[in-house]
């Protein structure tokens, strides 16, 4: 047995990654009260049984390198430094949001300044979807050809799901990654449904990752639950792509444990397969794999748990109170010419192991 | 001043753009060693390498969304649409994406997507449309389309600097036909501008691309009938120019919209919507569109003579409006 990427991380790093997602989880748990108390603008939709490989795949990377997650990936904003913040606001449409209110959810974009010339700082690119989730891929290709052209030592990461497997776009963008050789890691979910259709309605082949056997690039599947396993095969992809490999693309097998968005009782799925699913929690799964490591405490995990919980909390208190957009700014920003929008986001530093956020 | 060709015109804003700025990047269809479908990026290759100028698969979405990302990163793209035709395969990359980019989240989308536009070579349905309509209605966008050599050239460099993206429309019409004196010296001809290309009293004539001939030459032949006729040469499809629209409108007080894509839901109803907006006191007669009959585009040359507009039919609704 070669050495797994994961033999080398440390305490600290096992416990950043539990933390990463049960961050993610305790954000949309608390979006999901903030739905129900209306406050959230349109749907909300949970990546409920998905922060683990959310959280893994992103851990792979730097964090200088280039994010393009769907809304099922909040564990990878959360892994790149994303203010939990910035996601209330978006969903809540708030005028001092990423978006100013003019897109949803997790629709949001940071550029870093070296791109314009500016100071080098520890910054991510992270590049939401569009509701055309295909689109995705060849916007990432060509977020790694560019970076590339630039001189940058940069990797992409782009999460599909299986329903976009089947979309011109993501083929047209992975047959174009794969000629160009670009670094990019594509993270494929096999989530088991899109919106309401099964994989087997979605493609004939056994295993998402086969989508790229067409395009001469490596490909492996994972079960995505385990968060160590997603680890090991994201950091080999990424360290080939960084290391001018080329495209890769990582077959995700998970499920996605709630409806495609809080109106959807998923009365389509199976009771067992809930079920199933129920037993293979990602996080309650890490959370013993850390115990039986000795890597922490199960008192360790319960206090970060609780942190993250309250964090969570503190920042959707923070959005609630700032305002909507101004009705006057509909049509500013549309082209260049004013300084009105402003792809960036706030970041917060990795958190330590016992004090996960320094307060502000 | 040297006389060079609209083909040529362009080819020399990309070597130009290309060694001013090595931001900027071609990308297309047979593009490198072949030079293009028309030879417009000839030679562009050997100057500048295989990095800047990338032989794509036929693949316009994979074109297109690859130049958003690389235009993220602070690259400058201008993609080869081989026939813009094609550029359909990339309508969802360029409306749903790019053109919402910076009103969504204040990223940049600084690419140019240019390819061959128009008709009266036997193209065919495939080889031959105009698709400005189809993307007028997007905010976001922009949409250029030269008449001349002059601003075939400078007209691509602006949309190459420009910040937001352009649809850079080439008349392949035009191609080897216009010659005309462009400098050596860098120049641009700034979007949102047009151009009065004939000053006339009596009748304006507002369109772009080759019609801007077609109606040239019918304003010569309406001034043997004494009919003083302008020509406003739109140059800019968005933004449009309305101040120029408008201005002509008021001063001729008659007016034909002229172009080659189809008639119905074409940028003509635009135009006269804006001067029924807000030059309405001004007419005298009802604005009157010229434009191709409501069918795809045919092969046939009979059957494309018949399709396109062409000098006659514009004479002779010039000569039925100044008689209203």
């Amino acid at each position: 047995m070669r050495d797994s990427p994961s033999d080398a991380l440390s305490v600290d790093q096992l416990k950043e990654m539990f933390y990463f997602a049960v961050l993610a989880r305790h954000v949309e748990e608390r979006l999901v009260i903030l739905f129900r108390q209306s406050k959230v603008v349109g749907g909300l939709y949970r990546s409920l049984g998905q922060e683990g490989e959310s959280v893994a795949t992103a851990y792979a990377l730097d964090r200088t390198d280039a994010v393009l997650p769907l809304i099922r990936n909040m564990g990878a904003l959360m892994t790149m430094g994303v203010r939990p913040l910035e996601i209330f606001r978006q969903y809540m449409a708030k005028g001092t949001g990423n978006s100013r209110g003019r897109d949803l959810n997790v629709h949001l974009v940071h550029m870093p300044a070296w791109i314009g010339g500016g100071p080098d700082a520890q910054e991510p690119v992270i590049v939401g979807p569009i509701s055309m989730l295909g689109d995705s891929i060849p916007v990432a290709a060509g977020i790694a050809m560019g970076a590339r052209m630039r001189g940058r030592s940069l990797v992409a990461m782009a999460w599909i799901g299986d329903g976009a497997t089947s979309t011109g776009a993501f083929h047209e963008g992975l047959n174009f990654a794969a000629v160009q050789k670009v670094p990019l890691v594509v993270v494929a979910e096999d989530n088991k449904y899109a919106y309401s259709t099964p994989i087997a309605k979605q493609m004939a082949i056994a295993h998402i990752d086969e989508r790229a056997a067409a395009y001469g690039i490596p490909h492996e599947m994972v079960d995505g639950n385990d968060m160590l396993a997603v680890y090991d095969v994201a950091k080999r992809m990424v360290d080939r792509a960084r290391a001018g490999g080329g495209a890769a693309l990582l077959g995700v097998d998970t499920m996605r444990m709630q409806g495609h968005a809080q109106h959807d009782d998923m009365r389509y799925v199976p009771k067992a397969m809930v079920e199933e699913w129920t037993a293979r929690d990602p996080i309650v799964r890490f959370r013993r794999t850390l115990m039986d490591r000795g890597a922490a405490s199960e008192k360790d995990l319960d206090e970060i748990d609780r942190l993250a919980k309250s964090y969570a909390a503190e920042e959707a208190d923070l959005a609630a109170a700032e305002p909507a957009p101004d009705p006057a700014d509909v049509t500013r920003g549309v082209y260049a010419g004013d300084e009105f929008m402003r792809p960036r986001v706030e970041f917060v530093p990795r958190p330590t192991a016992h004090s996960p956020q320094p307060k502000a | 001043m040297p006389v060079i060709t609209y083909l040529e015109a362009i080819r020399q804003a990309l070597f130009d753009e290309m060694a001013a700025d090595e931001r900027v990047f071609v990308m297309g269809e047979d593009i490198g060693a072949y030079g293009g479908a028309f030879k417009v990026t000839e030679g562009l290759l050997e100057r500048f390498g295989a990095q800047r100028v990338i032989d794509s698969p036929i693949s316009e979405a994979a074109i297109v969304g690859s130049a958003i990302g690389a235009s993220y990163m602070g690259m400058r793209p201008v993609c080869e649409v081989q026939f813009i035709d094609f550029i359909a395969s990339a309508f969802d990359m360029l409306t749903n994406y790019a053109a919402t980019s910076r009103y969504r989240n204040g990223a940049a989308v600084p690419l140019v997507v240019r390819g061959p536009c128009g008709g009266g070579v036997s193209g065919g349905p495939f080889h031959s449309v105009n698709p400005e309509s189809f993307f007028l209605n997007t905010p976001g966008l922009k949409m250029v389309e030269p008449s001349n050599a002059y601003d075939a050239k400078g007209l691509l460099k602006a949309a190459i600097r420009d910040d937001d993206p352009v649809l850079y429309f080439e008349h392949k019409f035009l191609y080897r036909r216009i010659k005309d004196e462009v400098p050596d010296e860098d120049y641009i001809v700034p979007i949102g501008k047009a151009a009065v290309r004939r000053e006339g009293s009596d009748l304006s004539i507002i369109t772009f691309g080759a019609m801007t001939h077609t109606a040239l030459e019918a304003a010569k032949q309406l001034e043997q009938d004494g009919v003083q006729t302008e020509v406003l040469d739109l140059r800019s499809l968005a933004p449009l120019d309305k101040e120029a629209i408008l201005a002509s409108a008021a001063k001729t007080s008659r007016v034909i919209l002229l172009h080659e894509a189809t008639r119905t839901g074409g940028i003509g109803g635009e135009l006269a919507a804006i001067i029924a907006e807000e030059a309405f006191e001004y007419l005298d007669a009802p604005l009157v569109r010229v434009a191709s009959a409501d069918a795809p585009v045919p092969y046939a040359p009979s059957l494309e003579a018949a399709f396109l507009p062409n000098v006659d039919k514009v004479v002779g609704a010039a000569k039925k409006l100044v008689a209203y």
